[in-house]
């Protein structure tokens, strides 16, 4: 079975693009937005979105996804009304949509129901950054049933020995953490990156797309020379909460915030396009 | 002569039944490796562990007394009580224990820095004492609400030479200042050491914290035999994460006829929802590494909980406790604040010592359980911590400023 990020990811490589995934918080500042965001950000180059679901302790993030949790959180948005939200926005674009969620929500929703319910929704995949293979058996023989991706991290400390663990377990794609951080935290050196990433694709065969730290076209187009995709998570939250500050100041609206993060992606779109 | 059965946990991933193990992200997973492997090779090498014996005896002050509280147990009327005097070691709390032997094994790994991060702030100064000594760099993170009610130990910490971070998300507490480590420890693995404080975490952190609590139980169990020539009926300790508490139970746990009794805080009460007892209002979740009994919501959010002791007012309580907990080994209980204010004060007026409040709810608990027992039963209850650092926050309680 084809799916829809294989797709992403093949599409991709028959035109020779890169594949582009930024990162929004669900729920920030509401779930209406988010919904629109999804649409726009599509429409703007993105091949697959990521949704982060929020979460009150979220160990791996720097501040800025942290802020963008704690308020997504102060009306409660939770793991069911997301996979509600994709539900409703499935019917009306095909990009691919992958859940970044910390273990525990998924724990209280139970493995299997959360497999059966995000895949019926239309969602695409799933990556828990507290979640490493040796602990994950009984997500990824519910994913495994329901045919939700497992998208797995390795970082600048995984040796081979985990490079091959780690690809094993992967599906959809593979989540290089640019740097030995969190979220948002200054990029290292790129040629650095590049080579721990073609190290990654000497041992498998399924797509590496690199995030953390990277905020400029110029920075995605690089990476991109290697990677097979770039995600760009802090940077864009950063132009929703200008958004949500503006509105706030009473200087802007929601479209105008949907519209800023939307033309931030199209230029990192351009980034990677270009020659 | 009743057979000692065999207690063999964590397996060899860390898991205890089905709570522990490595929920960890993926740039730390190396360094939960290197700690393994460097802390089984501890553990065999001579010279590390006669350092650790020396240290233990000449810098912590062990052994701890075991104390025959005589004036308690007549008042109480019930079981013969005896306190293991934890209050005693150096710096005023069971902590030091754990930092003594953490510390000295980031030196062989040839760290340069240690971070913390700490609740009641007895964890915070045992680690920036120890580091002090062994001319390590060391960063400790404290929730800000903590560090409100535990003035003095910010102080101590910095006299001692620390950097003390005030983490201002969430609840401010705790948790918070355990995530803001792990963020440290992300992005400093190379040179760094995390020592956590309690029996928490991914593994291998809740079997060395507990290994190196140990020395408690060990203590106790030879004092007991040496004063009673037999084993105590019942162990009673306070739990927040819970290393004094394992200290104290795990090298009893192949004694069939020593029952254990762990105390967790239930704050303003469990029905009123301002609490930390996570085994009477909790379930299982997974938090900051570790699979074991939270406090949360339906949908998977952690909880706002609540003490009076910085050092219990946690939402997850060590693996190896909820292990304990499933296959009926140990009960574990609350105590709310005003009970254990009680017990506060009673222990300083009929022995002359002055309890932490976290180690108060153990002594409230005793107040129940003493009674009930007759009078040739033996309890051990752990006297984790000194009070010093909390009579500020009871004289303003009290409405009496004493500034």
């Amino acid at each position: 079975m084809t799916t829809r990020i294989d797709q992403a990811f093949k599409a991709a490589r028959n035109t020779g693009r890169k594949v582009l995934i930024p990162y929004i918080m669900a729920g920030d500042p509401d779930l209406a937005t988010t919904e629109a965001l999804i649409l726009r950000l599509a429409e703007a180059g993105a091949d697959i979105i990521e949704l982060g679901i929020p979460f009150s302790d979220p160990t791996a993030d720097g501040p800025t996804i942290l802020q963008a949790a704690t308020r997504a959180l102060t009306h409660n948005t939770s793991l069911t009304q997301v996979i509600d939200l994709v539900k409703r926005v499935r019917q009306q674009t095909d990009v691919a949509l992958v859940l970044m969620c910390y273990y525990n929500p998924v724990v209280q929703y139970g493995d299997e129901a959360f497999a059966r319910d995000a895949v019926a929704a239309g969602i695409d995949g799933v990556i828990i950054p507290d979640l490493p293979p040796e602990e994950a058996h009984s997500l990824v023989k519910a994913a495994r049933s329901h045919g939700l991706a497992t998208i797995f991290l390795l970082a600048p400390t995984s040796d081979t020995a985990r490079i091959r663990k780690v690809s094993r377990a992967a599906t959809g794609f593979i989540y290089y953490v640019s740097l030995a951080g969190i979220t948002g935290a200054a990029l290292p050196d790129m040629g650095d990156i590049s080579r721990r990433v073609s190290a990654i694709q000497a041992e498998t065969n399924k797509p590496v797309a690199v995030g953390f730290g990277i905020r400029t076209p110029e920075q995605a187009h690089r990476l991109a020379q290697t990677a097979d995709g770039v995600i760009v998570g802090t940077a864009l939250v950063k132009v929703i909460e200008q958004g949500i500050q503006k509105m706030a100041d009473g200087d802007g609206s929601s479209a105008d915030l949907v519209a800023d993060a939307a033309a931030y992606v199209a230029s990192l779109r351009a980034g990677l396009d270009s020659n | 002569m009743i057979q000692k059965k065999r207690y063999m946990q964590p397996d060899r991933q860390g898991h205890y039944g089905e709570f522990g193990g490595v929920y960890s992200p993926e740039v730390l997973m190396a360094a939960h490796e290197e700690l393994t492997a460097a802390y089984k090779a501890a553990r065999k090498d001579r010279t590390f562990k006669a350092e650790l014996a020396d240290l233990l005896k000449q810098y912590v002050g062990r052994e701890t007394p075991l104390y025959f509280a005589r004036q308690l147990t007549e008042k109480l009327g019930g079981a013969r009580i005896y306190l293991k005097r934890e209050d005693l070691a150096h710096t005023g709390a069971h902590k030091i224990n754990n930092t003594v032997g953490q510390v000295l094994l980031a030196k062989h790994m040839g760290k340069k820095r240690v971070i913390a991060e700490t609740g009641a702030g007895q964890h915070g100064v045992a680690t920036a004492t120890v580091a002090a000594m062994m001319g390590l760099k060391c960063e400790v993170y404290m929730g800000t609400e903590d560090m409100q009610r535990q003035a003095l130990n910010v102080y101590r910490m910095q006299l001692l030479g620390a950097t003390v971070h005030g983490v201002g998300t969430g609840s401010c507490t705790l948790k918070d200042a355990i995530s803001e480590a792990m963020r440290d420890w992300c992005a400093s693995v190379g040179d760094t050491h995390y020592v956590l404080g309690s029996v928490l975490g991914c593994h291998p952190f809740p079997m060395i914290v507990r290994d190196f609590q140990s020395v408690i139980g060990k203590e106790a169990r030879k004092q007991i035999l040496k004063a009673e020539d037999r084993l105590p009926d019942l162990l009673i300790a306070c739990v927040g994460g819970g290393s004094n508490a394992i200290g104290l139970f795990h090298p009893f746990l192949g004694d069939p006829t020593v029952s254990m009794m762990g105390v967790e805080a239930a704050g303003h009460g469990v029905e009123t929802g301002q609490h930390a007892a996570r085994f009477s209002g909790g379930e299982v979740g997974v938090l900051q590494g570790t699979r074991t009994y939270l406090l949360q919501d339906q949908n998977g959010q952690i909880n706002l909980t609540h003490s009076v002791s910085a050092g219990l007012d946690y939402a997850a309580v060590g693996p190896e406790h909820a292990h304990l907990r499933d296959i009926g080994r140990a009960r574990y209980v609350s105590i709310k604040d005003d009970e254990a204010m009680e017990a506060f004060d009673l222990l300083s007026r009929t022995e002359g010592i002055i309890p932490a409040l976290e180690s108060s709810h153990a002594v409230a608990q005793v107040v129940k359980q003493a009674p009930k027992m007759g009078k040739n039963s033996l309890l051990i209850c752990n006297l984790s911590g000194r009070g010093d650092k909390d009579v500020y926050q009871v004289a303003r309680m009290r409405g009496m400023g004493i500034d």
